[in-house]
Formats: C-alpha cells, sequence, structure tokens
C-alpha cells in the first residue's frame, strides 16, 4: 500500500448559527480517512450528510472544529486545519486542486483566461497554459466561439464545464471534485470520466462527490459513506 | 501571486496597534503579518476603525501604543515612526501607494493627467521629458485611458476615469505595498467591474501587496487573498478571504455575511 497523499484523522465540524440563538448544526465528526496516489476515493451518502462540507474542509474553505487535515507537500506534510493562510494559499496554487459545483463568475475575465490563471499560478509558463487551456476546452466540447467571453452569459452546463477545466488544468497531486458532472449530458460526462482516468493513471489522489451512479461505478476506487461519521444533534 | 514574490519575511507587519481620541477608540490592538503579493482586505461598518488603520498602517497617525514594521527595499525593517524625513519620503512617493476614495484626493486636479502620473517619476529623479511622457502614456494603457488624453486635466475626465488615473499614478513608481480606501466607492455598478478587474490584474501582475478598506464584501472577494473583519476598533474575525466569507464564525461576520444582498 503506498503512503497515503492525504490523511484526514478525526475531523469533526459543525455550524453555529449565531443569527438564529446559537443553534447548532452539526455535521459530520470523527471523520478518519486515507487517499493514496491514483486512487478516487467517492463520498456517497444522501444530500446533506456533509459530503461538499468534507471537501471544502480539506481545501481549506471550510474550517474544521477538531481533528486535522495531512496533506503531503513534497517534502512536507502541511495540516489544512491547523496551517496559516498563506500556508493554505501555496497549497491551493501548487498541490491541491478542486472543482467547485458552480464557477464563481468573475466580470470581464474570459473563459479561456479563467482557465489558464489555474495553470501559471501552479507555475506554468503562459503559453503552456494557453495550450493546456485550449485542449481542455476543446476535450470538454466549449465552442470555440465563447473562450474570448466572461462566462457570465453561459449555459449552467458550459459554466461548469470551464470550471472543470480549470480544476483539471494542473498537475496538482491531490484533486478534490464536487459534483462535477451534476449539470453535463453523456457526452460531456464521457469526457470528464475521460479525464478522472488520465489523473488516475498519472497518479493524482481524487476525492470525489458524484450523484451519478454510473459516472461513480466507473472511477471509484472506493466509496466511503460519510452517513457514518454523522454528527450526532447534541 | 507569483512564488518568487512571496518571501519569508513580512513586508508589513501591525503590533498591537491601538488608537485613542481622547476617551474615544478608533482602533484596539489590532495586529498581522503582510506578505509580498499578499492582498489583505479590511472589513466593517462605517466606524468600526477601518480608516484609522489604514492611517495607522500607512503612518499618517500616531498611534496611541503598538507599532508599525515595514522592510525597506535593503532588506531592514524598520519602525515607520523612526524614519527619517528622507525614508519616510521615499516611502510615500515610490515604495508606497495610496488610492483614496475620491480620487481628486489623490490627483492634483489643476494640472494634465501626464503631468499627475510624471510627476511621481520627477520625483524618484527622472529628468528626460520623453522618457517621462512615454511611461506616462504606457501606464495611461495599461489603465484604459486613451493616451489621446494625456494633456487633458482629471476636471475633464469621469469618476471612473479619475480613479484609474489615480490608480496609474500610484503605480508608477513600480511600489511594493499600496493602500487602498474604499478604491471603488461612489461608482457605477459598470465602472466598479471595469476597475476592480484592472486593479486584480494589477496586483497578481506586478506582486503588489496592498490592504484595502472596503465595505464592500464582494470587493473583498474579487481582490483579498485575506480578510479581516473590523467591528468596534477591534479585529474580531481573520482568515482566507473565501474562508472567513463562506464560513463566518463571529455573530458579527455572520451578520455582515447574510446582509448581503444577492442580486
Amino acid at each position: 500500500m503506498t503512503a497515503p497523499l492525504l490523511s484526514l484523522d478525526s475531523l469533526a465540524k459543525s455550524f453555529t448559527m449565531h443569527l438564529q440563538g446559537g443553534l447548532v448544526i452539526p455535521v459530520v465528526s470523527g471523520i478518519s480517512l486515507d487517499v493514496a496516489p491514483g486512487e478516487c476515493v467517492v463520498l456517497g451518502g444522501p444530500s446533506g450528510a456533509g459530503k461538499s462540507s468534507i471537501l471544502k474542509m480539506i481545501y481549506g474553505n471550510y474550517r474544521a472544529d477538531a481533528g486535522a487535515i495531512r496533506v503531503v507537500d513534497g517534502p512536507e506534510t502541511v495540516d489544512v486545519a491547523a496551517a496559516a493562510p498563506r500556508r493554505v494559499m501555496a497549497l491551493r496554487r501548487t498541490t491541491i486542486g478542486y472543482v467547485s459545483q458552480f464557477l464563481r463568475v468573475i466580470p470581464r475575465v474570459p473563459a479561456l483566461a479563467v482557465v489558464a490563471e489555474a495553470a501559471t499560478a501552479f507555475g506554468l509558463s503562459r503559453d503552456e497554459a494557453e495550450a493546456r487551456a485550449r485542449r481542455l476546452l476543446t476535450l470538454l466540447n466549449v465552442p470555440e466561439r465563447l473562450w474570448s467571453l466572461p462566462p457570465a452569459t453561459f449555459s449552467g452546463g458550459e459554466q461548469q464545464r470551464v470550471n472543470i477545466a480549470r480544476g483539471f488544468i494542473a498537475d496538482h497531486p491531490l484533486l478534490l471534485l464536487d459534483e462535477p458532472t451534476a449539470s453535463l449530458d453523456a457526452r460531456n460526462r464521457a469526457a470528464v470520466v475521460g479525464l478522472i482516468e488520465t489523473k488516475k493513471a498519472a497518479g493524482t489522489a481524487i476525492v470525489g462527490i458524484f450523484h451519478d451512479d454510473d459516472v461513480r461505478e466507473r472511477v471509484a476506487t472506493r466509496i466511503v459513506d460519510v452517513t457514518r461519521f454523522a454528527a450526532s444533534a447534541a | 501571486m507569483n512564488e518568487t514574490t512571496m518571501t519569508d519575511t513580512p513586508l508589513l507587519t501591525a503590533e498591537s496597534l491601538t488608537k485613542y481620541y481622547g476617551a474615544r477608540i478608533g482602533c484596539r490592538e489590532v495586529g498581522f503579518e503582510l506578505y509580498p503579493g499578499e492582498v489583505l482586505a479590511v472589513v466593517g461598518e462605517s466606524g468600526s476603525g477601518k480608516s484609522t488603520l489604514l492611517k495607522l498602517l500607512s503612518g499618517q497617525l500616531e498611534p496611541s501604543d503598538g507599532r508599525v514594521l515595514y522592510r525597506m527595499r535593503d532588506g531592514v525593517t524598520r519602525d515607520i515612526l523612526t524614519l527619517s524625513e528622507a525614508e519616510r519620503r521615499f516611502l510615500f512617493r515610490t515604495d508606497w501607494g495610496f488610492v483614496h476614495q475620491h480620487a481628486e484626493q489623490g490627483l492634483r486636479m489643476g494640472v494634465s493627467a501626464g503631468a499627475n502620473v510624471g510627476e511621481r517619476l520627477m520625483a524618484v529623479g527622472w529628468r528626460h521629458y520623453g522618457k517621462i511622457r512615454e511611461e506616462a502614456e504606457s501606464w495611461l494603457e495599461r489603465v484604459e485611458i486613451d493616451p489621446d488624453r494625456i494633456d487633458d486635466r482629471p476636471t475633464a475626465y469621469s469618476g471612473g476615469m479619475r480613479q484609474r488615473l489615480q490608480i496609474a499614478r500610484n503605480l508608477v513608481t513600480a511600489p511594493r505595498l499600496v493602500f487602498m480606501d474604499e478604491p471603488t466607492g461612489g461608482l457605477d455598478v459598470s465602472v466598479q467591474a471595469r476597475l476592480l478587474d484592472l486593479m486584480r490584474g494589477l496586483v497578481a501582475d506586478l506582486g503588489l501587496a496592498a490592504v484595502v478598506v472596503t465595505h464592500d464584501l464582494a470587493v473583498a472577494r474579487l481582490l483579498s487573498h485575506r480578510i479581516l473583519v473590523m467591528k468596534d476598533g477591534r479585529a474580531i474575525e481573520t482568515g482566507l478571504t473565501d474562508q472567513v466569507l463562506d464560513d463566518p464564525r463571529e455573530p458579527y461576520t455572520q451578520l455582515l455575511v447574510s446582509s448581503i444582498l444577492q442580486p
């Protein structure tokens, strides 16, 4: 068994809603999970079980209440749950890729630049970044006439494909996928499955959420049911 | 944002900054470190102490307690209150920029746009008229102002153009740190978007560090890496920008985030 690239250790999360009288909403607790390079671990469980929250904690977007999120970053191992903001920023550039459920649209920035930006942040040259962006957008069937336009006016599916291209463009050792195939047709779902297979073969560790059973069966190395980490409403 | 601009020594350090206005507190024990290439947004409502903090950081106000450290170009970190007059001038004219909410405060309204940009170059020793004009033209283009307007005074410019001119004036000397006070305040929304995108690009391309004071959380999300939420003069919550905005912990931050209207 290869050493894990990502290791979650007794991770817990709840939300305290101060505007609702301090209501505490438990999300997950006691998550322990290892993900090795080349593995695609799929988080399973019903909507609301905390799958997205787990991905967001790994990315440093949500804070963890307890536990550790250890990510191997070259010679170092970084605990995302305890790292300084600038360390997390550096991890996001070079080590952790993330495809969110929805593209966050930036006014005036064209689709091609949205995608290429993630590659230049990773450290690739502008030329290489642009070449990869073109290749990915083509592969994901985003029409070339849209590349120079900001994605604000794109359809949901087009925006999502731009988002996927952005997430896959760099060679991050760890990739987090939050329902990347949700709003895609069969042809584009197949394209995404192909991209995931390529990443796996290249040794990328992947943690993903897929609602589509067919996609899940095809990409998963194993499926982890997160309801077993459900936090009890204390 | 480039790896090369991120070094391991902070550029600016605020240590327990406190400011009393008589008995009233403007700012209380605020501390943080800012690294090269990092953009920090300071958010909060009017009267929360944002502007006081910005003035303390940029040496325009003397703190009642605490201090501000800045790493000079020679690599030596200095307390900004102990700098000589010449060193302070160097910071204000060259190594720092200050973008005011009202462009009129940051521009000289009685002279041409070209002179507004060229003046900062002359302050750092540029003497050749042709070169100064050429550099001013190139900066006007960078901030999307038609170089044909170089001889016009800012009084003949629209609000958005004035703000972009102010940015050009500030960035022409390649500062390492820029302070911005509500840079998009008072502008039309479409003008704001253009300005934000422009600033976002410039900050990333030039590897600038910046402290941006804003009450607009959308501006903070778009421009900043980290955020500091102020209330009653205190920094009540701080962290990665998307973390604080998507998973706010403090009651006041939750209130701020939940109060945004979604179009």
